[in-house]
């Protein structure tokens, strides 16, 4: 089984959130880069399970980024991926990430497509479904458990109020959420091996320009909590009626 | 130049993020709009009410098939002469909207919160730690809308309900089974949350919170460490890697408050806390605040509740 994975930078999810340049960009200043969690704890993890299952087949990440990428690519074949690649370009929106990957794996025959469910920079989810259409495949987002079965793809995923239980032919791109794999953590051996896998740089490909972010802020400050004895806590609930105008 | 809206309507009841949608989209068009949605509902004119003029809907598709949906929406947006296409950001949405985008090589704005100012689109980004401004500048928007977002129109008329007979193909994705573990109201579409964690002690606590949300009209939902845990099931889990939520009133009732579990409920109009830890972090990001015991607290919330019900 062949298997890509789109590996995306993001920052550590308790970096602290500023930003420059009139609010246009986001502040790294000091700030530590992690795999995108999605990506890297189950999207990769249940890739190289397959594999492993399997007894046979490849595991390839793919990331769209500057050389600063390197390092948290790195960390993915340090987990266990055969190899990376990385499309040199700057994306300013996701259309043109996807763009990029669809135009490395359209001759690659894939049999597996694995992307985090979204991540947890942009949150928009929405790279693995735009790579799915441009390579005119099915795509399953939300995924909690995935199992392959010869050339098909049982997938789980949780609905409101409960588990929907999904079959999709091979090939087929699967956002990965929580539930999929457990976190595996590099050991010394896989840190020494990521050192000599290949890590093959590609050009960007031609790409869209459909508008992007021009502009972040913060949310407003919290004011002060409003605290309440637990012995008046049925207080609480009048608050929330007459004050907060809630319930 | 018109505007089109993408709708799930898979159940007899039109859900509340397909009716808000439709009144974005009307508003957005600052007029009537064309509804696009599949599924058996016989509910389907009422959408007038929220401003849609026409509903297409294609009624053998039931399944979740991405593509099928893509080709639908597609297909009506060309006929339509759409330049903005407004879905739900929600399961169905994700699987449709951004392949719209990419087919139509259009801007997708994923999560939209409210109607654009000058022009642009205000989402949430760094799991609910900031926002941002998104700008469209390709001749064709998608727009993605969180559910919550706005109040649903209750305006009159109703819409002419137009079947869809074009060919949409073989669907690659089959649903084999789905498992239901409940009835209430979907997490995602519930106004008001009571939540619990681990400060419920065991999942044999969890009457007292369901007694609790349902005298509320709200849903229930819990931390990571409970659903790890198994005391309740992992739909109900919001937080960082679970869903995140966006309810008017979030009550979190033994529950820390980890940055993790913030980023999925960060973005409720009103969070209130119950937590024997007066140093729980979660009082720093809460409106209302209670220290003390769960199991104290909660009869009186309880009691309140029945009360406040009993007078309205």
């Amino acid at each position: 089984m062949k298997i890509l994975v789109l590996l995306s930078q993001v920052p550590d999810t308790t970096a602290r959130i500023a930003f420059t340049n009139d609010n246009t960009q986001y502040d790294s200043a000091g700030v530590t880069f992690i795999v995108n969690p999605y990506d890297e704890w189950y999207a990769l993890v249940r890739a190289l399970e397959l594999k492993e299952a399997a007894g046979s087949g490849s595991v390839t990440t793919i990331t769209v980024g500057g050389a600063d990428t390197d390092a948290t690519i790195r960390k993915g074949l340090a987990i266990g991926a055969d190899e990376a690649v990385r499309v040199d370009a700057q994306p300013t929106e996701a259309l043109q990430v996807a763009e990029h990957i669809a135009a490395y794996a359209k001759d690659k025959s894939f049999d597996l497509i694995l992307a985090g469910k979204e991540t947890i920079d942009h949150n928009g989810g929405q790279v693995g479904a735009m790579v799915a259409e441009l390579l005119d495949l099915p795509y399953v987002p939300l995924a909690s458990k995935l199992d392959v079965n010869g050339t098909v793809a049982t997938v789980e995923r949780d609905v409101p109020n409960g588990v929907e239980v999904l079959e999709v032919s091979l090939p087929v791109v699967i956002g990965a959420a929580k539930g999929m794999a457990e976190q595996r953590i590099p050991n010394m051996r896989g840190i020494m091996a990521a050192r000599t896998k290949p890590l093959t740089v590609i050009p960007a490909a031609a790409v869209d320009n459909t508008g992007g972010t021009v502009k972040f802020e913060l949310p407003p400050a919290k004011g002060a909590v409003k605290m309440i004895p637990a012995e008046e806590a049925g207080k609480l609930i009048e608050l929330l009626h007459t004050e907060a105008k809630v319930i | 130049m018109s505007t089109i809206v993408f709708i799930d309507t898979r159940g007899e009841k039109i859900p509340k993020a397909a009716q808000e949608a439709v009144t974005y989209a009307s508003q957005l068009a600052g007029g009537p709009v064309t509804a696009v949605t599949f599924g058996g509902s016989t509910l389907l004119d009422s959408l007038g009410a929220q401003g849609a003029k026409k509903v297409i809907v294609a009624r053998g598709v039931a399944t979740v098939d991405g593509q099928q949906l893509t080709k639908l929406v597609c297909d009506i947006a060309t006929k339509e002469n759409a330049t903005t296409i407004v879905c739900v950001h929600d399961a169905t949405g994700k699987a449709v909207a951004p392949r719209v985008a990419a087919h139509l090589k259009a801007g997708h704005v994923a999560g939209a919160v409210g109607l654009p100012v000058d022009g642009k689109f205000k989402r949430n980004v760094f799991s609910g730690k900031a926002q941002a401004w998104m700008e469209v500048t390709s001749p064709i928007k998608v727009i993605s809308l969180s559910p919550n977002s706005i109040p649903i129109a209750k305006g009159e008329g109703t819409a002419t309900v137009e079947e869809y007979s074009g060919d949409l193909g073989a669907a690659r994705i089959t649903v084999k089974e789905v498992r239901k573990a409940g009835t209430g109201i979907p997490l995602p579409e519930a106004e008001i949350v009571v939540s619990g964690g681990r400060g419920m002690k065991g999942p044999e606590n969890w009457a007292g919170i369901e007694e609790f949300a349902q005298l509320l009209g709200g849903a229930t939902a819990c931390s990571r460490p409970v659903a790890d845990m198994h005391w309740r099931p992992h739909h109900e889990h919001v937080g960082q890697t679970g869903l995140a939520i966006r309810p008017n009133c979030y009550i979190a009732i033994g529950i820390s408050g980890a940055i993790q579990h913030l980023a999925g409920v960060n973005q409720s109009k009103v969070i209130a806390v119950i937590n024997t830890d007066p140093e729980a972090p979660f009082f720093k990001a809460a409106d209302y605040g209670i220290v003390g015991d769960a199991f104290v607290v909660l009869p009186k919330l309880i009691e309140a509740a029945k009360k406040l019900n009993a007078e309205r």
